[in-house]
Formats: structure tokens, sequence, C-alpha cells
């Protein structure tokens, strides 16, 4: 059964396209759903995608939190429906507080578009259950306010709970113990600030993003 | 009855917390001719307006809003300050 991803458009979001095509091209079928839909209708996953949702006024993701389609995203996650926030996507989960710790401003104040190196650090997630810990993957950014932080207390969580799913090779953000990407402590619910869906075509350089959209669509 | 409170909420990164915009600041003002300043911080500042029975709901009102929204407590800090509007 092909497996259905609905794929979140807040106003602003601005990467919804590339990842519908990059879901339907790994055998998933990706679907748009609106920021004001009340229900998330029979999807079997949710991307929440890049861009600027309600454009990134106040904090990023912090308006987007309070879209009407969070309620039944959060009521999904908290059930165990797989939720991937991408780039924007994940400061929007931190703001949710379905993932913990923020995405602040990049140290060196630039904004970021490059290609970059990550590491998978766990395979506990439904975005890296297919690879093993020390694969690396080509998968490029694309953002300003990508510095993950939080509190020791919250590192040392994520490190107990294997939930740091990726680390940079190259810090290029400043983040906190190198971490471009966690996940909650059962899995299901993925923040990462890479953008896989620009990394699955040979097109675009690397196919690498696939593979993560692949675990996705594989036990969704 | 309502009172109409004037209300400043000041927003700033908790201590800790890498400021590169405040160090960028730091850095510059020598070229200037401004020596001798360090600990630049940036943050934000609102203004509004809060109708309440009295101070103390006004400021659990705006408390909440901080909590909920005004604020990630993540990674900042509030300061709020309330006066009668005159």
């Amino acid at each position: 059964m092909t497996v259905k991803v609905g794929v979140v458009v807040f106003p602003g979001t601005n990467c919804e396209h590339d990842v519908v095509e990059a879901v339907d091209s790994v055998g998933g079928c990706g679907r748009l759903l609106w920021h004001k839909d009340a229900g998330l209708a029979d999807v079997d996953a949710v991307i929440l995608p890049g861009g600027f949702a309600h454009g990134d006024y106040l904090r990023t993701g912090a308006m987007a939190r309070f879209s009407p389609i969070m309620d039944a995203v959060i009521r999904f996650a908290r059930g165990g429906g797989p939720v991937v926030g991408i780039c924007n996507g994940f400061q929007i989960l931190t703001e949710a507080r379905l993932l913990p710790g923020a995405l602040y401003k990049n140290r060196d104040l630039k904004f970021l578009c490059q290609p970059t190196r990550l590491r998978v650090a766990s395979t506990g997630s439904v975005l890296t259950r297919g690879l093993n810990v020390g694969d690396e993957l080509d998968i490029p950014i694309n953002h300003f306010e990508g510095n993950y932080i939080c509190s020791d207390r919250t590192l040392a969580e994520l490190r107990e709970t294997s939930s740091i799913m990726f680390t940079y090779r190259n810090n290029p953000n400043g983040a906190t113990s190198d971490i471009a990407g966690i996940s909650n402590k059962t899995g299901n619910v993925v923040g990462l600030m890479p953008h896989p869906e620009r990394a699955a075509h040979p097109l675009l350089g690397s196919t690498d993003g696939a593979l993560l959209l692949k675990g996705l669509i594989g036990g969704g | 009855m309502s009172t109409a409170f004037d209300v400043a909420v000041e927003v700033s990164l908790r201590d800790g917390i890498a400021d590169p915009e405040g160090l960028t600041i730091e850095r510059a003002l020598p070229a200037l001719g401004f020596s001798g300043v360090s600990g630049v911080r940036v943050g934000k500042s609102l203004r509004f307006v809060v109708e309440a029975s009295d101070e103390a709901e006004a400021r659990q009102q705006v408390e909440a809003m901080c909590e909920r929204f005004l604020a990630n407590p993540v990674i900042e800090d509030v300061d709020i300050s309330l006066s009668l509007v005159s």
C-alpha cells in the first residue's frame, strides 16, 4: 500500500512542492495540507517543510505553532504517528514543544546555503531506521537560524535516549554538540535542519536525502 | 471596572547563550572611537496596553503571554514593567 505523506503548507512555506516530489520519487504519495485544515485526513505521516511560516514573525515557528492544523499534528505525534520537521519545520516542532531545545541565529550571523556532510548518530527514528550509525550523508542546509541550543540537562537526556539523529562533520552554524537533527524519545518525531528533499535526485548532486525519505515511507 | 496598563516587555537572551549580534556590535564600537564597552547584549522590546481589574491581574496575564508566546523560555528571559495609562 502506498504511504500517504501530508505536507503542511503555512503562509510563507516554500519547500512543499520539492518535498512532495521527493516523497513521490521514493514510492510514497505526497499531498499538500493547508495550515487551516482542522484534521490530517487519512495520511500515514506528516512533514512540516522548510520556508518562513507566517514570515517567521516574533521567532521562527512561533506563529506557526498556533495554526489550526497544529492541534491535529500534535495529537498525531503523541499517538505515535511519524512527524518530520525540515528546517523551518524543525523550528516549528521545537516551538510546539514536540521536540526539546530551540534554533537560534547562526554563530557567524550568515545565511548558510551549502552542502553539508552529516553523520548518522542514531538509527532509532523514522528517518534513520534504514541506516547504520556512522553512515555519512551529503545533504544541503539553507538557513539563518539553525544553531541548535538546549540546556545541559536536555543535552544529557538526548544522549541517554539516543535521540541525537544527525551531527555535522564540520559544524557550520555553532550548533550545540554539532547537532543537525534530533528525535523525540520514541523516534516518531524528528526535526533536522538539512533538507533531504534537496538531495533526492542525481541531478541535485546527492541522493542521500532519498535514503531518509525511504526510511519514512518504508516503515510508515 | 477595568483599568488600562501600559506594558513593556523586554526579551533578552538567557545568560550563557552566545549572542553573535551583541558580540559583533561590541567589536565594531572601538572602530568608532568608543573604547571600554563590554557586555553588549541584543534583545527586543514589546509595548502594548492591557485592560485588567488591577496590576496583579495585568501582570499575571502578561506573564502567561510570555510563557506561552512572546518569549521562548529555552533561550530567552523576560522583564515585565507595568504602569497605569496616564
